[in-house]
């Protein structure tokens, strides 16, 4: 037995119709226990197709995905249960109030009436939601109706959450809350999926992250390991009294372990690094000799590597 | 846990599940209806009750100067009171699928959360058929005691034969769960109201609901028509089991074509329903 909870084999997604649109080009994920695993890509890439098939909601033209091993185009009914939709869009049954939309949830999954309403209970008050349990879905904000899906998404325990660009139209506030709700699902042992085009999202959240476009898998690994084998680079800015002598320090720079290139600026020296770890020492010490006024570090980020990537175009 | 023990359990679980995530989608519903049931009421009643004032307590009453009377004679109402249980369970129907189903696919997709239940797709649209022929089946009857009580001359229904009565009463309504959920499932959400005008009017009033099918006789080629209408088959079906002596087809043919109309209308609705949410 392994450790994989969603496996995509092949995958692929073609869209018949006036426009024949290829959704998916052939995409192979594994997803393992306990996990956040991060889908990113532009609009248009294929993440909501990749979602909408482990889902059951959307039927692959070739290839398949297992859920803890169970086929879901075979057997869908049985593979719901082991899975948590929070869509894109607010979904939320607005003919029943907030604890009803929690509570008739767990029924669907065959709970009994006792267990229902301890389980809603338990879930408003881990969501911060109590107060609002009588409250009708329209009358919530977009951070608070989020929140209540993503608890009636767990509300049935499943195995995998998949989170729909789950930060989409939320404000900061509400993002971070978010945040901090998807991190407290992994205490849970809940493995989460979640689609982005925030670089930010990805990079603080998921354990591994895929690049997707076009339909294809394009990168995957750790955010660390995608920027590190993506070419994304660490700056470090410096600003010199002196400028007098400062390619030869440049050069000087170049010569140290771990520096990738270093230029001159109007105002002193831009260095750019693999890494900084114990390199910082070196470069404090060659340019202090120039009079080093001022130093600023820009850390790498998901977005370089992304932009690599996936290209400048704009998409629909 | 191994996806051995899993697979087994579940295997073990399954029929329960299926029966209580059924269970769960009717009290769902269940709950819906319990906090709207004042306009329920109102909306399944007033037609019925204008009808049978208008037309067996107005006119009988008046002067035999207006044509309209003559035909809306002392025995119209119990020509009436089989076709307005058709026309109850039709609305009940109607409304009881087509329009909830075309704001739930609609911009909300509230049905989503339903869909995601772990029991095949086209449990949740058989559940949404199931619960639309129970309000049909309460419609159809609050129009009994109205025509007691309204008509100038009252009317009794006949129930000599219970089995018939329940037979056609559920097919009917299951029916006409049916026919709403090809509706609420084909037609594009914004055009709902105009699918009112153009199919759900005309059918109801060419529906044998005024009239029994015998009296086309003399205009044959509607009377043929109309066999096409699953209507009639309500009105009729009705006619047989309540006011058995007004005249109506034969209980075999009546029985024959709701089958045949359930099982087309309700394939054609659940391949809907399957076509809106899976893609």
């Amino acid at each position: 037995m392994t450790d994989t909870i969603v496996q995509i084999q092949a995958l692929t997604k073609i869209f018949e119709g006036k426009q024949r649109v290829t959704a998916l080009d052939g995409i192979d994920l594994e997803v393992r226990q306990g996990e956040i695993f991060g889908l990113l890509g532009p609009n248009g890439a294929g993440k909501t197709t990749t979602i909408g098939i482990c889902t059951t909601r959307t039927l692959p033209s070739s290839g398949n995905v297992k859920i803890a091993g169970i086929d879901v185009v075979g057997h869908p009914a049985q593979a719901r249960r082991l899975i948590g939709v929070v869509p894109q869009f607010n979904t939320l049954d607005r003919s029943l109030t907030i604890f009803e939309n929690l509570y008739f949830h767990c029924r669907y999954f065959g709970f009994s009436h006792s267990l229902s309403k301890t389980r809603s209970e338990e879930l408003l008050e881990q969501f911060l939601l109590a107060e609002r349990a009588k409250a009708y879905p329209a009358q919530l904000s977009g951070g608070l109706a989020q929140r209540v899906q993503i608890a009636r998404a767990i509300a049935h325990r499943p195995t995998v959450l998949f989170l729909d660009e789950p930060s989409a139209g939320l404000d900061p506030q509400s993002r971070i809350a978010m945040w901090t709700a998807v991190q407290g699902l992994r205490k849970e042992g809940i493995t989460v999926v979640l689609t982005t085009h925030y670089m930010e999202e990805a990079d603080e959240l998921s354990d591994r992250v895929a690049v997707v476009d076009h339909g294809k898998l394009l990168a995957l690994g750790t955010p660390q390991a995608l920027k590190d084998t993506y070419g994304a680079q660490t700056v470090i800015h410096l600003k010199l009294r002196n400028l007098g002598g400062s390619e030869a320090v440049a050069e000087e720079m170049r010569q140290l372990p771990g520096v990738q290139n270093a230029e001159l600026t109007g105002e002193g020296l831009r260095v750019f690094a693999a890494n900084v770890d114990g390199l910082l020492p070196a470069i404090i010490q060659t340019s202090a000799r120039l009079g080093l006024r001022d130093i600023s570090i820009t850390e790498p980020s998901l977005e370089t590597v992304f932009i690599h990537l996936t290209g400048r175009d704009l998409r629909e | 846990m191994s996806n051995l023990t899993q697979s087994t359990g579940r295997t073990q679980i399954q029929k329960p599940q299926f029966f209580r995530a059924f269970y769960g989608l009717f009290l769902r519903d269940l709950r819906v209806l319990s906090r709207e049931l004042a306009p329920f009421v109102l909306r399944v009643g007033m037609q019925p009750l204008l009808f049978l004032f208008v037309f067996t307590f107005i006119m009988p009453r008046m002067s035999g100067g207006n044509p309209m009377a003559a035909g809306a004679g002392p025995a119209f109402g119990t020509v009436l009171l089989p076709g307005l249980m058709a026309v109850a369970i039709m609305f009940s129907g109607i409304a009881g699928v087509a329009l909830p189903l075309s704001t739930e696919f609609g911009i909300t997709r509230e049905i989503d959360d339903r869909v995601m239940c772990p029991v095949p797709v086209w449990a949740v649209a058989l559940e949404k058929v199931c619960f639309s022929a129970v309000q049909s089946i309460i419609s159809a009857l609050i129009v009994i005691p109205m025509a007691i009580l309204i008509p100038a001359k009252p009317v009794y229904p006949d129930f000599h034969n219970w089995a018939l009565l329940i037979l056609v009463l559920v097919m009917s309504s299951l029916l006409a769960g049916a026919m709403g959920l090809a509706i609420g499932s084909t037609v594009n959400p914004k055009q709902i109201g105009l699918v009112f005008s153009i199919v759900v009017v005309p059918i109801t009033f060419l529906g044998c609901v005024y009239y029994p099918w015998s009296g086309l006789s003399k205009i044959h080629w509607l009377q043929i028509a109309v066999l096409f209408n699953p209507i009639v088959y309500i009105s009729e079906g009705l006619r047989a089991a309540v006011t058995p002596s007004v005249e109506h087809m034969p209980i075999w043919a009546i029985l024959l074509a709701l089958t045949i109309f359930l099982v087309v209308l309700g394939r054609f609705g659940v391949r809907g329903f399957l076509k809106r949410v899976i893609s």
